[in-house]
C-alpha cells in the first residue's frame, strides 16, 4: 500500500547541474496575474486576467502533479478566464501513458469521481517542451518570431511577443518537485529562486503584470518566494524551508497517489468560490492548516501594495469581461461599389499556383562540400607544439637540432 | 598571473556598449506640443482700424507637471488675420438649395398673380442665407486652401450671420476648420487688445475640443505614469481603445446558428471595400490595417435568452452580455502569421426559434443599434431577419443582409475601438457628422496627438527599463544587435521629440513609430535570457576543490622565497655593519 510518500528526501546540494533527486517537493508555481486593477470604471475590477500553470514533473508516479495542475486549470477555466489567456505547461502525458489503466483521463479524486482531462483542455507546452528556457521565455516574453499566437500569450502590443502585458493579473501555479532555493524541470534542469525574481523583475519593468499571485506546491517552497523584489507579488507555498509537502490519497485502482495535500484543500476552497463571490485573500491564506497539510504553508504580502484582506480571491482567479452597449451609428447610404473587371483585354488573369518543395532532394543530394576556408592555427595550437619543443629540447639538448632537420 | 586574466575573460559575458547616458537622459521626460491655429475674422467682426493692426500673431505656452519624471507643455501659436475675398465669398454666397428655394417662391409669387402679396426683400434674403448651410461654407472654404496637419483654422463670423443656427455658437467642420460666433458685447467698437482677449478662451474652448487636450495626453501617458482614478471618462477611453500597435487586423464574422432555416448572404467583400476601407486609407499613418472575413455555422451563443412576453420578444440584458464573448471567442480563428491585435466584429443572426433579439440595457429599453462591443476585443452585433419572411415560408430562407445599416455598427464601433474620442462636444458646439470616411480630419490629428505621446511615452520607459535591467542582471549577455536596436531607439526618440516641439505631426508620428518598434525588438529579443546564473556560494564550491590543493604548495613556496630573502637581507646588513 502506498503510504503518504513524501519523506525522506535526499539533501538539495546547491550546484547547479547535479541531477536532483527530491522525490516530492511538487512545485506548483500557479501564477496569476491581473490587469487593471483600476476597478472605478464599469462595473467590475478584474478584465483581463491570465494564468499560467505549470507541471514540470515527469514519468508515472508524479501521476498527481498533472492531476493538480490539471484541476485547478479546471477551476479557473470555470471561474471565467479564457483558454486564450492560460498558459498551461505539463512536462508529461498522464491521461495516455501506457501505464494509465484508464487511458485518456486524468483523475483527481480517489474513486475516479472527477475527469480532469475532459475535451477542452488546450496544452500549450507539453512533455520535452516545458523547460527552464521556455518557461522564462513565456514569463518575460522574449519569445522567438516564430511562436505562434497561442502558447505566447501576454502581449498585445507589438509582433513576437504576443502575450498581453499592461496589468494584468497572473495566476502562477507550478507544481513540480524542488529544494531550498530551486525547482527541479524534468529531473534535468533547475531553476533557482533568484532566476525566478530576476524574471519577475523583469516582468515589471515592461509593466506585463499589474498584480501577480504566485502560488507553489512543492517541498521547501517557502524558499522560492524569499528573494522576490518586485513590488506588486503576493506568494503562496505548501509548506516552509526543511519542510516537505505531503500527497493525499492514493487511489488503488491507478496504483498512484491523485492530488497532493496543499491543492487539494485549495481546491476545495476555489470549488466554494463563484464569479461574484466576495472571499478575499485572508481566507486563502488559511488554506490547509498544519493539521490537515502536515506541511506548514506560507504566504508572502509584503511586496503587494494593497491590503491582502480588500483583495478578492476572484481579482485573480475570475475574469469578466468589460462590455459596453453601442449607442451610436453611423448613417452609410452608399451603394456598395460593384466589383469591376480587372483585365482591360477581358480575360481574368491566370495566376498558376504551385507548391513549394517541402525538402528539396534534388539539392541535398547534388551539394558539393562546402569548402571550408583555411585558418592559421589558433593559439592553443600553437601554444601546444611550442610546450612540446620547448620540453624535446631541454631534455635532449640543443645540438640535436641539426639531427632533426 | 597569467591565469587570473585568462579565467576573468572566459567567464565574462559578452555585454556590448549601450549609450547609458542618453537613455539617462530621455528618462526625463519632456514633452513639448505645438499647435498652429489660424484665427480668421470676417467681415462684421472688425473694424477697419483694427484692420489695420492685423495679422497678428501670439503665442501662448501652458506648463504641466505630471509626476517628477514627465513635464508636459503646451504651445499655442495663433495667427490672427482678416478673410481674404475668397474666404467671403465662400461664407456668404447662397448655396444651391437656397437657390432652388428662391426659384421656387419666385414661382408660386408669379403664378399667383390675383393675390396681393407683399414679400419683405429682407424676408428673401435671410431665407436665401439662411440656406447656405455651413457645411457647403465648409466645404468651398475647404477647396481654397488646405491646412496642414496638426493644424487649425478659425473663422470668427459676426453673430448676426446666419451661417449657425440660432442656439449653436461653434461649429467644428469635417475638416480642420471651426466657425466661432463672435460674442454680443463685441459688437461695440473694442480695441483689439479687448477683442483678442474675449478670443482667447473661446479659441482655447475650440482646441480643446479639436486638437489636444490636457486630459487625453495625460491619458494617453497612462503607460508611464501611474494615474489617479480622476477623470473617470478619459480614462475609460484609454482602457476601451487598443494600444498603439503598428498594425491591427479586422476580423468580421457571420454567426448562423441555424442554418436549416436560414441562408444568410452577405456581399462583405463589397461592404468592406465601400464602407470599411475609407476609413483604414485615412487611418494609413496610424496604423497597417488587415480586414478578413468568416462564417460561422452552428455557433450559438453563450448565453441563452429570456423570453420577454411583454413585447415577444427574446432579450439578451446587460449584465449577461459580459458572458457571451468566451464561448464564442474560442471558435473564432485567427491569422496565425501576424501578430497584431485582433478586432473581431461579430454578426448574430438569431436562430429561427428565438427570433426576434434585441438587447436591452440596465433600463429595460432596447438598445437601437442592438450591439456591444468589449473594450480591445471587438463589437457583436444581433441582427434580427424575422422580418424577412411569413410563418408559411419554405425553409431554408435565403436573406440578403443589409450591409450598410451593418457596417454603420461595426465602423461606429470600430471608431471607438481604435480611440477616436467620443466624448460629447461641450454645449453651443455643433459637430459635423463624419462624411463617408468615417473620420474627420480634426479627429485624425487628435489620434495623431495622442498616439505619438503614447508612442513616445512606451519607448522612453522601455527603452529606460531595459538599460535598468540589464545593469541590475549583470549575467544577461548583449548582443550587438541590441545595441544597433538601442541606438536607432533613441536617436528616433530624440528626433520624435523634436519634431513634436515644431509642430510635425506626421513626421513626430512616424518618429515614434520607429522608436517604439526598435525599443520594443530590444527589448524582447530572444537572446536577453538570463540563463547563467552563478551564485556566489556555488562558485566557491566548485573553484575551491580545484584549486586549493594546488594552491598550497605555491603559497608554501612563496613563503620560503619571502623568508629566504628576509634572511639575506639580514646577513647582508650584518656584514655590513
Amino acid at each position: 500500500m502506498l503510504a503518504g510518500v513524501c519523506f525522506g528526501d535526499e539533501p538539495c546540494l546547491l550546484i547547479p547541474s547535479r541531477k536532483t533527486t527530491i522525490k516530492h517537493a511538487n512545485v506548483l508555481i500557479f501564477f496569476l496575474f491581473s490587469q487593471e486593477n483600476a476597478g472605478q470604471f464599469f462595473s467590475s475590477g478584474h478584465t483581463n486576467n491570465w494564468a499560467v500553470l505549470v507541471c514540470t514533473s515527469r514519468f508515472w508516479f508524479n501521476y498527481r502533479h498533472v492531476a493538480n495542475t490539471l484541476s485547478v486549470y479546471r477551476s479557473v477555466k470555470r471561474l471565467g478566464i479564457p483558454d486564450s489567456h492560460i498558459v498551461l505547461m505539463l512536462a508529461d502525458d498522464m491521461a495516455c501513458n501506457h501505464r494509465n489503466p484508464k487511458p485518456a483521463t486524468v483523475f483527481s479524486h480517489k474513486n475516479m469521481e472527477l475527469n480532469v482531462y475532459g475535451d477542452d483542455v488546450e496544452v500549450d507546452y507539453r512533455g520535452y517542451e516545458v523547460t527552464v528556457e521556455n518557461f522564462l521565455r513565456v514569463l518575460t516574453g522574449r519569445l522567438p518570431p516564430s511562436t505562434p499566437r497561442a502558447p505566447s500569450v501576454i502581449n498585445e502590443q507589438i509582433h513576437c511577443w504576443i502575450l498581453p502585458l499592461h496589468s494584468y493579473t497572473v495566476v502562477s501555479y507550478i507544481k513540480c518537485h524542488g529544494g531550498n532555493g530551486f525547482l527541479k524541470f524534468q529531473d534535468s534542469e533547475e531553476i533557482s529562486n533568484v532566476e525566478l525574481a530576476d524574471a519577475f523583475e523583469q516582468m515589471w519593468q515592461k509593466r506585463r503584470y499589474n498584480e501577480l499571485l504566485f502560488i507553489i506546491d512543492t517541498c521547501q517552497g517557502a524558499s522560492m518566494y524569499e528573494r522576490f523584489y518586485s513590488p506588486n507579488l503576493m506568494a503562496l507555498a505548501s509548506s516552509q524551508v526543511g519542510e516537505d509537502s505531503l500527497s493525499h490519497q492514493p487511489d488503488l485502482a491507478i496504483g498512484v497517489h491523485l492530488m497532493d495535500r496543499y491543492t487539494f484543500y485549495l481546491l476545495e476552497f476555489l470549488e466554494d468560490i463563484h464569479p461574484a463571490s466576495k472571499t478575499n485573500m485572508n481566507d486563502l491564506f488559511k488554506v490547509c492548516p498544519k493539521s490537515h497539510c502536515v506541511s506548514t504553508p506560507g504566504h508572502r504580502t509584503d511586496l503587494f501594495l494593497r491590503d491582502p484582506g480588500s483583495v478578492l480571491v476572484t481579482d485573480f482567479f475570475g475574469s469578466v469581461r468589460k462590455v459596453e452597449l453601442t449607442m451610436e451609428t453611423i448613417n452609410l447610404t452608399g451603394h456598395i461599389k460593384q466589383w469591376e473587371e480587372s483585365a482591360a483585354d477581358g480575360e481574368p488573369r491566370k495566376e498558376t499556383y504551385s507548391y513549394s518543395d517541402q525538402l528539396p532532394v534534388s539539392e541535398i543530394i547534388h551539394q558539393k562540400p562546402k569548402q571550408k576556408d583555411w585558418h592559421p592555427p589558433d593559439g592553443f595550437i600553437l601554444g601546444l607544439w611550442t610546450l612540446i619543443l620547448l620540453v624535446f629540447f631541454k631534455t635532449y639538448g640543443i645540438k640535436h637540432l641539426k639531427h632533426i632537420f | 598571473m597569467v591565469g587570473v586574466p585568462l579565467w576573468w575573460r572566459t567567464t565574462e559575458t559578452y555585454r556590448a556598449w549601450l549609450p547609458v547616458s542618453q537613455i539617462q537622459e530621455l528618462s526625463k521626460l519632456q514633452l513639448q506640443l505645438s499647435a498652429d491655429v489660424e484665427v480668421v475674422f470676417s467681415r462684421g467682426t472688425v473694424t477697419p482700424e483694427q484692420q489695420k493692426k492685423l495679422p497678428l500673431t501670439q503665442t501662448q505656452d501652458e506648463e504641466h507637471r505630471v509626476d517628477e519624471d514627465t513635464a508636459l507643455s503646451y504651445r499655442y501659436e495663433t495667427r490672427y488675420r482678416t478673410a481674404t475675398v475668397m474666404e467671403e465669398d465662400a461664407l456668404n454666397q447662397p448655396t444651391a438649395a437656397g437657390e432652388m428655394l428662391f426659384a421656387s417662391l419666385s414661382n408660386q409669387l408669379s403664378r399667383c398673380k390675383h393675390s396681393v402679396i407683399s414679400v419683405r426683400p429682407q424676408v428673401i434674403t435671410s431665407l436665401i442665407l439662411s440656406c447656405s448651410s455651413s457645411a457647403e461654407a465648409d466645404l468651398s472654404l475647404h477647396t481654397l486652401s488646405e491646412s496642414p496637419c496638426g493644424s487649425l483654422v478659425v473663422y470668427v463670423i459676426p453673430e448676426s450671420s446666419t451661417l449657425l443656427p440660432q442656439d449653436v455658437d461653434v461649429y467644428i467642420g469635417r475638416r480642420r476648420t471651426a466657425f466661432l460666433r463672435i460674442g454680443a458685447k463685441m459688437r461695440v467698437g473694442r480695441t483689439l487688445e479687448q477683442l483678442l482677449a474675449h478670443m482667447e478662451p473661446r479659441v482655447k474652448q475650440v482646441l480643446q475640443v479639436m486638437s489636444f487636450s490636457h486630459t487625453d495626453i495625460t491619458a494617453a501617458l497612462s503607460d508611464r505614469v501611474r494615474l489617479s482614478p480622476g477623470n473617470k471618462e478619459s480614462i475609460a477611453d484609454s482602457m476601451r481603445a487598443f494600444k498603439s500597435s503598428p498594425g491591427y487586423e479586422i476580423t468580421f464574422s457571420l454567426l448562423n446558428p441555424d442554418p436549416k432555416s436560414h441562408r444568410l448572404h452577405w456581399d462583405i467583400e463589397g461592404a468592406a471595400q465601400t464602407y470599411i476601407q475609407p476609413l483604414l486609407t485615412k487611418l494609413a499613418p496610424v496604423a497597417n490595417f488587415s480586414m478578413d472575413s468568416q462564417t460561422l455555422y452552428y455557433a450559438v451563443l453563450g448565453v441563452s435568452p429570456r423570453f420577454d412576453s411583454s413585447r415577444s420578444t427574446y432579450t439578451l440584458n446587460a449584465d449577461s452580455l459580459a458572458h457571451v464573448i468566451n464561448p464564442v471567442e474560442a471558435r473564432l480563428g485567427s491569422n496565425a502569421a501576424s501578430s497584431n491585435p485582433v478586432l473581431n466584429f461579430l454578426l448574430y443572426v438569431p436562430d429561427a426559434h428565438h427570433s426576434p433579439l434585441y438587447i436591452h440595457d440596465r433600463k429595460k429599453q432596447e438598445v437601437p443599434s442592438n450591439a456591444f462591443h468589449s473594450p480591445r476585443w471587438g463589437g457583436i452585433m444581433v441582427y434580427n431577419v424575422n422580418d424577412f419572411y411569413g410563418p408559411e415560408a419554405v425553409f431554408p430562407v435565403d436573406i440578403n443582409i443589409d450591409m450598410a445599416k451593418v457596417m454603420g455598427v461595426f465602423l461606429a464601433q470600430l471608431r471607438l475601438l481604435l480611440g477616436v474620442q467620443s466624448s460629447s462636444a461641450p454645449p453651443g458646439f455643433l459637430v459635423a457628422p463624419c462624411g463617408t470616411a468615417g473620420l474627420a480630419d480634426w479627429e485624425l490629428d487628435r489620434l495623431m496627438w495622442s498616439r505619438s505621446v503614447e508612442n513616445v511615452a512606451t519607448a522612453t520607459t522601455t527603452i529606460t527599463s531595459l538599460a535598468q535591467l540589464l545593469d541590475q542582471i549583470g549575467n544577461i549577455v548583449i548582443n550587438d544587435n541590441i545595441a544597433e536596436q538601442v541606438s536607432s531607439a533613441v536617436t528616433s526618440l530624440q528626433l520624435a521629440v523634436a519634431e513634436l516641439e515644431s509642430g510635425n505631426l506626421g513626421f513626430a508620428l512616424q518618429y515614434s513609430k520607429e522608436a517604439i518598434l526598435a525599443s520594443e525588438r530590444a527589448f524582447f529579443d530572444p537572446s536577453l535570457l538570463h540563463l547563467l546564473y552563478f551564485p556566489d556560494d556555488q562558485k566557491f564550491a566548485i573553484y575551491i576543490p580545484l584549486f586549493l590543493p594546488m594552491c598550497v604548495p605555491i603559497l608554501l613556496s612563496l613563503l620560503k622565497i619571502i623568508s629566504d630573502a628576509r634572511q639575506k637581507r639580514r646577513d647582508k646588513q650584518a656584514k655590513k655593519d
